[in-house]
């Protein structure tokens, strides 16, 4: 049961860090920009298709990853030229349906350029294989070479977000933009930097997982709602919100899903118990979200609720 | 946010003028099939018809009330769901799945809109995303009721006690009676004082408590009906169908129906009902066209809102005002 436990907090841990990378930029471009962004899943699913193919390209992992980055960059410059900007003076309503436009798009384009099949990815040798942990617990060297890649890029964030210049003005469009426009910051700039970082750090998050996933265009979907999730009980614009809500919000699913049915066995029989358990362990994330809610409408770490 | 399509009762009748052309034309649809012999053009309409219910219902909190439902599917989920699981108890009539299906959508969004409701903007549209979802998830693990892949109707709903809805003449003259009843309903909801408030919900909560109104009231009640009234159409919808899955309440499906409400443009009832027949005949359009037919949908929805962002009645006015101009 212990082993069971540690087991599944390490993979709630892993798919925690997976929603805080993708979860940082989709705060950051509501809190900054004020846009509300549906096509930030659709990113995170760009990035796997993109490793695939370079990983493909060159036979290696690593060259895929080192190609991706720069692909990515340009991926997030051209989506914030073409519908990202037109967006920032408009409606959340607008902005809205033109992203959901983008899903549409992108999930189509993908199917035509790479085709409806799944793809794999293979893992990349050094990270092949398990280690033990405690006693007979074993677990894969890969799955925590991503929570550390996560943390690592967690920390990065934090580092840039609070000790560079760059960080500065991110937190200050955060809290007041208008008053950042007014003195003499190129607003501009700021815009397509803050959405091109978050492109890049979905699209890596994309591209980690894609080595224990099969890579398909369903794959932004799931993701996106939970990432919502995380925003919303972290507080938009609070990066340090977004890395404790997917936390949080990955934990609670990871856990809910395995130890739902066995807790439920305690009040009700085994069978109900498994029954009530997987319809209600889907919900548990939901419920947390209202509870917090009913608690703190501004999310964890918000600022405004406008 | 403040919606531009403002609404006056005086320029109503116009609106309805143009929402009875189009009940005529449903009306008289089942001559074209005749005509042309083509059946499945009835089942199109009674899907389109479900639809417009559920884009007029989106309109009523989404136009009047300022409220971004991006979860409005579940609702659709609810009364197809509710037709599902009461025939396979063996009741089958259509007024008490109406009934049921409202019951349990008005239980549903008392309880999130209290909670969406206390948060505005951005928050608001991603948080009745995320109960859609919820919704959504809850009926994928109904493994009971074929869990992700749905359910086969055994038979479609009853009407007083006839299994006149086989029929799909009957079903289409249904849709569109449920259809024009509710829009009579919606249209006097919203020129009541009820709807006043609401309005004023929308231009300006603030003002409105300090005239003594609290707008939290007046929003959820509205959202309750509105809930209530997509569930109608999910009711049809599931008879058209014959079939029920949770695909009726995945998040796209929310997002359709917000397409189709800016399409036909906001906050008139009638443009939400040229929005839903609009987009659902531009759809099979493109998807006889292409079995890409998402991408070119994704492309029309881009250039729509940055090109055209008050819909089809919007450029409608754009063009008598032109019209006018061009007289003098």
């Amino acid at each position: 049961m212990t082993n069971l436990f540690i087991l599944q907090l390490l993979n709630g841990a892993q798919l925690g860090v997976l929603l805080f990378l993708i979860a940082a930029g989709l705060t950051l471009v509501f809190g900054i920009m004020d846009v509300i962004n549906l096509a930030h899943g659709v990113l995170y699913m760009i990035g796997a298709y993109l490793i695939a193919t370079f990983a493909a390209l060159t036979g290696s992992f690593w060259a895929g990853l080192l190609l991706m980055l720069p692909a990515a960059l340009v991926v997030g410059l051209v989506i914030e030229r073409l519908v990202i900007r037109p967006l920032y003076a408009r409606s959340h309503l607008d902005q809205v349906l033109a992203t959901f436009g983008l899903v549409m798009i992108v999930n189509e384009g993908v199917k035509i350029l790479w085709g409806v099949s799944p793809l794999s990815v293979p893992m990349p040798e050094m990270l092949n294989g398990s280690i033990p942990l405690i006693g007979p617990l074993q677990y894969p060297v890969y799955r925590l070479a991503i929570i550390a890649a996560g943390l690592a890029v967690a920390l990065g964030l934090y580092v840039v977000v609070n000790h560079t210049r760059i960080g500065m003005l991110l937190r200050a469009g955060a809290t007041n933009r208008d008053m950042v426009s007014a003195l003499g910051v190129n607003i501009q700039r700021l815009f397509s930097l803050v959405f091109a970082l978050g492109a890049v750090l979905a699209c890596f998050a994309g591209a980690i997982v894609a080595p224990i996933l099969s890579v398909d265009t369903g794959m932004g979907e799931s993701v996106l709602i939970l990432t919502f999730v995380v925003v919303v009980i972290g507080g938009i614009g609070s990066i340090r919100g977004a890395f404790l809500g997917a936390l949080l919000v990955a934990i609670v699913d990871t856990l809910g899903k395995t130890f739902g049915p066995i807790v439920l066995r305690f009040i009700m029989e085994p069978a109900a118990a498994g029954q009530t358990g997987r319809m209600l362990a889907p919900m548990l994330v939901y419920i947390l979200m209202a509870v917090i809610l009913s608690l703190r409408p501004q999310g964890l770490f918000g600022q405004k609720t406008t | 946010m403040s919606m531009t399509a403002t609404d006056t009762p005086r320029r109503m009748p116009a609106r309805i003028w143009l929402a009875l052309a189009i009940f005529a034309a449903f009306a008289a649809l089942p001559l074209f099939a005749l005509a042309t012999g083509d059946p499945f053009l009835l089942l199109i309409g009674t899907r389109i018809l479900a639809y417009a219910i559920a884009a007029m219902a989106l309109d009523l909190i989404l136009g009047y009330g300022a409220m971004v439902s991006f979860g409005h599917a579940a609702y659709l989920g609810f009364g197809a769901y509710a037709v599902a699981i009461l025939n396979s108890y063996g009741v089958t009539d259509l007024v008490l799945h109406i009934l049921v299906a409202a019951a349990v959508s008005a239980i549903f969004a008392l309880i999130t809109g209290a909670i969406s409701l206390r948060t505005r903007g951005v928050y608001f549209i991603m948080i009745t995303l995320a109960f859609g979802q919820m919704a959504y998830f809850f009926f994928v693990s109904l493994s009971a009721y074929g869990g992700d892949d749905g359910t086969p109707l055994q038979s479609r709903s009853t009407l007083f006690g006839t299994d006149a809805l086989e029929n799909d003449l009957v079903m289409f003259y249904v849709a569109l009676a449920l259809l024009v009843a509710l829009f009579a309903v919606a249209t006097r909801i919203v020129g009541s004082r009820f709807g006043r408030v609401l309005i004023g919900t929308r231009e300006n909560p603030v003002r409105m408590e300090a005239i003594g109104l609290a707008p939290f009231r007046y929003q959820l009640t509205a959202f309750v009906i509105s809930g209530c009234m997509t569930s109608v159409a999910g009711v049809m919808l599931a008879n058209q169908a014959e079939f029920v899955s949770p695909s009726f309440m995945n998040w796209h499906r929310s997002g359709e129906l917000i397409v189709m409400v800016v399409l036909g443009g906001v906050g008139n009832l009638t443009g939400a009902i040229g929005g839903a027949v609009v987009a659902l005949l531009l759809e099979d359009w493109l998807a006889v066209l292409t079995q890409h037919w998402k991408l070119l949908f994704g492309v029309f929805l881009i250039l729509m809102v940055l090109y055209s962002p008050h819909g089809i009645t919007g450029a409608l006015e754009r063009l008598t005002l032109r019209l006018k101009r061009g007289r003098k």
